[in-house]
């Protein structure tokens, strides 16, 4: 493990596969092809009879948590336990201010401009954000693993909260419904329509990789990686730590917000079990199979994780119960798939770690947070060197064209 | 209103005996942490095996349903050593083949994989007793349950319960607790153990097997968790794949609070985690009508956060400076 990491060590080569989108033609064929799969994707789902809509609607909304957990994770390389919190809270904003059965609706203090979807969901985004700030605001100087562990924290106390505060939120009733959007010419968001619902969603994940990836490549992006590299080398360099750290809180939780109101308006409902921990660790699982640091990596993971999670785990109960009474297991015949998820996560996070802490598809400069410590120094000094040497040429033509 | 102080005592009760038993898992965490700086997240599941293991053990040894003091004395003794000889070498093999591994990565890789080896081993508790709450074998008969020991032993007037099942929580927890801090500090091992959590390298200089003493860590932590298991499966007679994350968090916030890496640190802090429950769970009703044992997770996650930003170094701990 130590030779893997070595090889992807630090250095100032920003070369990565993160950089901007396709770049060279094949890469433009491979992506347009993939873009027009997806879009394609609700025919074919019709026409063979798959019925996977009701499915990808929660796996696209997996795929914008991810993304946004990797800007917490693995851009800034700090590990936040709670992201569900922020999810949630996300949720219950819209559902505070869109739906007719909530308190504050009721009591007349919601503009009826907040009353309708997208303004509801930008006021999501932004009450997330606020959220996260306050909770990072005074944990983030925390290490590592306290941070982690305040974060767990928050993210229990938040659904208890939205659970037991009862004429706030309805408790267990949950809320609903919840606001639609507005009709855009031939395209109706009611429950029925799944389709239209998949393609919302699509759009909503690209302009999420496109933005997450403009911002990797931006000033903060690069602030975000030097922190995860080493925090005091980039103190050193004039970077502020506590704003940057901020930063990438704040926009992951403004992130996980969003998909939480999105999540509600496509399932017209917000109910304090949505947002366990579970979830967050299934997005951490999404995040950390698919590769740390790498946008398409979290969302690859995501799919993946979510295919198990909403797919498999229907489809498979039946089949292996049948094939379980004809060879006689009573444990594989009543056995429900749904519960193998702890076992899947938990594997796909002690795998990963033991086996490949890059992830299925490391990016190339991977969180080092992830890599063994530096405890001996001459070799991984040696071989930074070495790598310079190596790649001198590259790396001038990065400083010349990127590092302005 | 009046301050009600007998139902003020029957919590107080209540608290300790939460208190012991969280403060027994509380060490866990704190040995481990103080040793090798990590948060074994699995701990509280591996609590929770322990206490599936007491089930399994007990239904196995058999139930006798007339069975006299000494029987129930002989049964349960059994079945404890038997939790706590399986959570101790679970917790052992973990370490052996997930965190070892793991020992020159940075901090956290090992965390992460402890939240993986925690959901696999919920997964396993699912497997072994299903994913709804179990009923434990019927191993302490419902009217030795409720012997209360100040008005069935001692004669004495009072509204006050004190079960001798409470008796026996505490008990049980103070050999326990003596028996640790007995190996931490006169032993040859706990010599190493010490030495080993001030500085690993110097250790390993001076000779100590560090691999070896990291195990033992594991080992004596999970002993420890086994014994909780055994005792919360049977004091509070119900056991559920989930309840080492909720103890197991609770437990936790008492090593923190107390000072982590600190023993005495976690027994204070189990106590007062302990305290803050019951009262919560079911005094602070009498005055606040709304309140009810449904916010307690919310106040003791709260003290979690609280400590954790304002105090980390706890109540005993002492602040060490971070190594950069």
């Amino acid at each position: 493990m130590a030779d893997l990491a070595r090889t992807q060590t630090i250095g100032g080569r920003s070369t990565s596969a993160d950089v901007a989108a396709p770049r060279s033609r094949r890469d433009i064929v491979v992506f347009g092809a993939i873009l027009i799969f997806l879009i394609a994707f609700p025919f074919i789902d019709q026409r063979w009879e798959l019925r996977l809509m009701g499915a990808l609607l929660p796996i696209g909304i997996y795929a914008v948590l991810a993304m946004g957990l990797n800007i917490v994770v693995g851009y800034a390389g700090l590990l936040d336990l709670g992201y569900a919190a922020f999810f949630a809270i996300g949720a219950y904003t819209v559902g505070f201010l869109t739906s007719p059965s909530s308190v504050f609706v009721r009591a007349g203090v919601v503009p009826p401009f907040f009353q309708q979807f997208w303004p509801a969901l930008i006021a999501a985004f932004i009450v997330a954000a606020v959220f996260g700030v306050l909770l990072g605001a005074p944990t983030l100087r925390l290490r590592g693993d306290y941070l982690a562990i305040v974060t767990l924290g928050f993210g229990e106390i938040v659904p208890n909260f939205f659970l037991n505060a009862v004429p706030l939120t309805g408790g267990t009733r949950g809320i609903n419904p919840i606001a639609k959007p507005p009709t855009l010419g031939p395209f109706d968001f009611g429950q029925t329509a799944q389709r239209n619902w998949y393609w919302l969603i699509l759009g909503i994940g690209l302009v999420s990789i496109f933005i997450i990836l403009r911002l990797y490549n931006s000033r903060l992006g690069r602030s975000w990686q030097a922190i995860r590299e080493d925090e005091l080398a980039a103190a050193s360099m004039g970077i502020n730590l506590t704003r940057t750290k901020l930063w990438a809180f704040a926009l992951g939780a403004s992130f996980s917000g969003f998909a939480g109101s999105l999540f509600s308006a496509a399932f017209q409902y917000v109910h304090p079990s949505q947002f366990e921990f579970t979830l967050s660790i299934l997005v951490l699982s999404a995040v950390i199979l698919g590769g740390i640091g790498n946008v398409y990596g979290a969302v690859i993971g995501a799919v993946l994780i979510g295919s198990f999670d909403r797919i498999l785990a229907e489809r498979l109960t039946v089949p292996l119960n049948a094939l379980g009474e004809r060879i006689g297991s009573d444990w594989l015949a009543s056995h429900n798939v749904g519960e193998d998820r702890y076992v899947v996560f938990g594997l796909a996070l002690v795998l990963m770690m033991l086996l490949r802490p890059g992830g299925l598809f490391p990016s190339k400069q991977r969180a080092a947070e992830l890599q063994p410590d530096s405890e001996d120094i001459s070799v991984q000094e040696q071989q930074d060197l070495f790598d310079v040497l190596q790649h001198d040429d590259e790396l001038s033509d990065v400083r010349g064209g990127q590092v302005a | 209103m009046e301050f009600n102080w007998t139902l003020f005592a029957q919590y107080l009760i209540l608290g300790v005996t939460n208190g012991a038993l969280i403060a027994l898992i509380a060490l866990g965490y704190t040995l481990v942490y103080g040793i090798v700086e990590l948060i074994n997240f699995a701990h509280g599941e591996v609590f929770m095996m322990g206490a599936f293991l007491s089930l399994t053990a007990v239904s196995a040894f058999g139930v006798l349903s007339n069975a006299g003091w000494a029987q129930i004395a002989l049964i349960s003794l059994l079945a404890l050593l038997a939790a706590m000889l399986f959570s101790g070498v679970l917790n052992w093999s973990i370490d052996r083949v997930v965190y070892r591994r793991l020992r020159s990565a940075p901090r956290l890789a090992p965390l992460i994989a402890a939240i993986g080896v925690s959901f696999i081993l919920q997964g396993i508790g699912i497997y072994w007793k299903g994913s709804t709450t179990v009923l434990p074998p019927n191993l302490i008969p419902t009217d030795v349950r409720s012997v209360n020991i100040l008005t069935d032993w001692l004669g004495l007037e009072t509204r006050i319960r004190f079960r001798a099942l409470d008796l026996a929580v505490i008990l049980l927890t103070i050999p326990l607790l003596l028996g640790l801090s007995w190996l931490v500090y006169h032993t040859r091992t706990g010599k190493a153990m010490r030495a080993v959590a001030q500085d690993r390298g110097a250790a390993a200089l001076m000779g100590i097997d560090v691999n070896r003493t990291i195990a033992i860590a594991f080992l004596v932590g999970g002993v420890l968790a086994g014994a909780a298991g055994f005792i919360a499966a049977y004091y509070t007679n119900t056991a559920r794949f989930q309840m080492g994350f909720r103890y197991g968090l609770f437990a936790f916030t008492a090593a923190v609070l107390g000072g982590i890496g600190n023993l005495n640190g976690a027994v204070l802090g189990g106590l007062i985690i302990g305290l803050v429950w019951s009262m919560s769970d079911g005094f602070l009703q009498t005055y606040i009508s709304w309140w009810g044992a449904q916010w307690t997770p919310l106040i003791i996650f709260g003290v979690l956060v609280l400590v954790m930003v304002f105090k980390p170094t706890g109540l005993l701990g002492e602040a060490v400076p971070e190594k950069v």
